[in-house]
């Protein structure tokens, strides 16, 4: 009974405040809304008992990801005001698109059933609750049983950074920069002359 | 589901884990007060000054009587601000913050709630705070705050990386991610020298610094660098909402000397596990702990000259994360082909 209340609540909201990310009309408060959504969307994790996952959802996209989405839109300065300009005039289109897509959701969730043969074939059978933490279970099998596969989309994420760094990193030859190995390599003999000045006279 | 039921296995459980928490809060609102008047006072015996001496014996009611003028002050809203998100922030700071302290074992046992991933709970409660500081810099429609907002942001999410790598390399040592059986893991017999401070050293010291930055304490402070940008992110606030962020502040630096504790210095364990030390109550050693590590903050706001805001980066990316990288591979090796892993 309180699993089914806390189910509606985290839902409701999510659903709410994912309705006011395309809704509200300053930027800032989408992606508010957004975090918001992700909260929620934590917290059905939970209600499901998968408690890795919720806190994984948390640390990674609302406490890394969304402050990026935040700090992007805060710099940007969108005039939204001016892109919903033509809305009326595209909303049968837009509508219409979403209804298709809607229609054919409904049409391949609804009919979705797990085969009677696939049961007993799968590789890896899902240990029961009660033995294994789902920290452990999730562990045994991205990162033992397929961590080649994992290894290989890790390296796909590092070609995308690095490809990313090299497109916009630019050194320009005016700026000063501070090495500080070249810093440290510095030796006294080489940038220091003492000289015996006599009163009077100078250099 | 008769009434009788219901009382049984909700409303009274639910009784106990309120009062519980305010017992919690209640006792921890009281340490920050005096760990805020001792902060002042150290800083102010480095730098031979008197610091707070005035109100009560030695100055002891100073951070009531500060909490006082505050919530007695008007709070005001600037004109160009948004309301709504101007008053949001504060909360946020402070409710996230203590939240955090839910899943902390201040001894063997004494916890709000002993989940399974207590560890990821901190972290991840730690990693939603930059969130006041972002929306507290922007609905203060001020380029100041703003400015600081942005620095604190990326500087929260740097140190963010290194702290998890170290969390990992502890989490090897000990195979579970509840924070009470991670102290119980350094439970080793050897008191002192079985913590995981000896044998992780390097990340224990990177842990340290990165704390400090990840709670914007001083010498990583430039969120609120007052030489260049006045006060940071809070320069519009006063009255009650400064005193949130103010509290928020604290009871993040609290938190993060509570974990220093626990994954380093062996939470409640005695240092010497022999007779006078073990009869004295684990929760008087968790609090030694956690006071010596902040006594060791304090030290370092007194003794450390500000970083520039390209050095702090630099220190993040370029020296913590290899290094964290690289102890997270050795640990690992070692722990595998040393046979040493936990089960």
């Amino acid at each position: 009974m309180i699993a089914a209340a806390f189910f509606y609540l985290f839902s409701g909201i999510c659903i709410a405040s994912a309705v006011m990310v395309i809704a509200s009309r300053n930027p800032v408060h989408s992606v508010l809304f957004l975090i918001l959504a992700f909260v929620n969307a934590a917290g059905l994790f939970i209600l499901m008992g998968a408690e890795f996952l919720a806190l994984i959802l948390v640390v990674v996209y609302v406490g890394a990801v969304a402050v990026l989405f935040l700090f992007v839109v805060m710099m940007l300065d969108v005039d939204f005001a001016e892109l919903r300009q033509g809305f009326m005039n595209y909303l049968p289109v837009g509508a219409l698109v979403g209804i298709v897509l809607l229609c054919e959701l409904l049409l391949v969730v609804g009919a979705w059933a797990i085969g009677p043969g696939i049961v007993r074939t799968v590789v890896l059978p899902i240990p029961p609750a009660e033995t294994v933490t789902n920290t452990e279970a999730l562990g045994l099998v991205l990162y033992t049983r397929y961590v080649y596969f994992f290894q290989a989309s890790g390296l796909v994420l590092l070609v995308a950074m690095i490809g990313a760094i090299v497109l916009t990193l630019r050194h320009k030859p005016a700026v000063k920069r501070q090495n500080i190995s070249d810093q440290l390599a510095r030796k006294k003999a080489a940038i220091i002359e003492m000289h015996d000045v006599r009163p009077g006279q100078g250099l | 589901m008769t009434l009788a039921e219901l009382w049984g296995s909700y409303l009274w459980p639910l009784l106990i884990i309120v009062l519980q928490s305010f017992l919690l809060l209640a006792v921890l609102l009281v340490v920050i007060a005096y760990v805020l008047y001792a902060d002042r006072k150290i800083w102010a015996a480095v730098q031979i000054r008197r610091g707070p001496n005035v109100v009560g014996p030695f100055g002891l009611l100073q951070s009531f009587a500060d909490m006082l003028k505050f919530v007695l002050k008007e709070p005001t809203i600037p004109d160009g601000a948004n309301r709504g998100l101007f008053i949001l922030a504060p909360i946020v700071t402070c409710l996230l913050a203590l939240a955090g302290w839910a899943v902390i074992p201040v001894a063997d046992g004494w916890v709000i709630a002993d989940i399974n991933v207590g560890i990821l709970y901190v972290f991840a409660i730690s990693s939603l705070g930059v969130y006041g500081i972002i929306i507290a810099g922007w609905a203060s429609n001020s380029k100041y705050a703003f400015l600081a907002a942005l620095r604190s942001a990326a500087q929260m999410v740097s140190y963010e990386v290194s702290i998890g790598f170290v969390i990992i390399t502890v989490l090897l040592c000990v195979g579970s991610l509840n924070l009470t059986e991670i102290v119980r893991a350094q439970d080793t017999g050897w008191g002192l020298f079985g913590w995981f401070w000896l044998p992780l050293l390097p990340m224990f010291v990177i842990f340290f610094i990165s704390a400090l930055a990840e709670t914007n304490r001083p010498p990583f402070d430039l969120v609120e660098a007052e030489s260049e940008l006045v006060a940071g992110f809070m320069v519009e606030y006063g009255s009650t909402p400064y005193v949130l962020f103010m509290l928020g502040e604290y009871v993040a630096i609290s938190i993060m000397c509570a974990l220093c504790t626990i994954l380093f210095l062996g939470g409640w364990l005695p240092p010497v596990p022999v007779a006078p030390f073990t009869w004295v109550p684990g929760v008087v050693w968790f609090t030694l702990k956690a006071l010596f590590v902040f006594y060791m903050f304090a030290m370092v706001k007194a003794f450390v000259p500000r970083y520039r805001y390209d050095q702090l980066m630099r220190l993040g990316w370029k020296v913590f994360l290899p290094i964290s990288l690289l102890m997270v591979v050795i640990v690992a090796g070692v722990l595998h082909y040393g046979g040493l892993a936990p089960k």
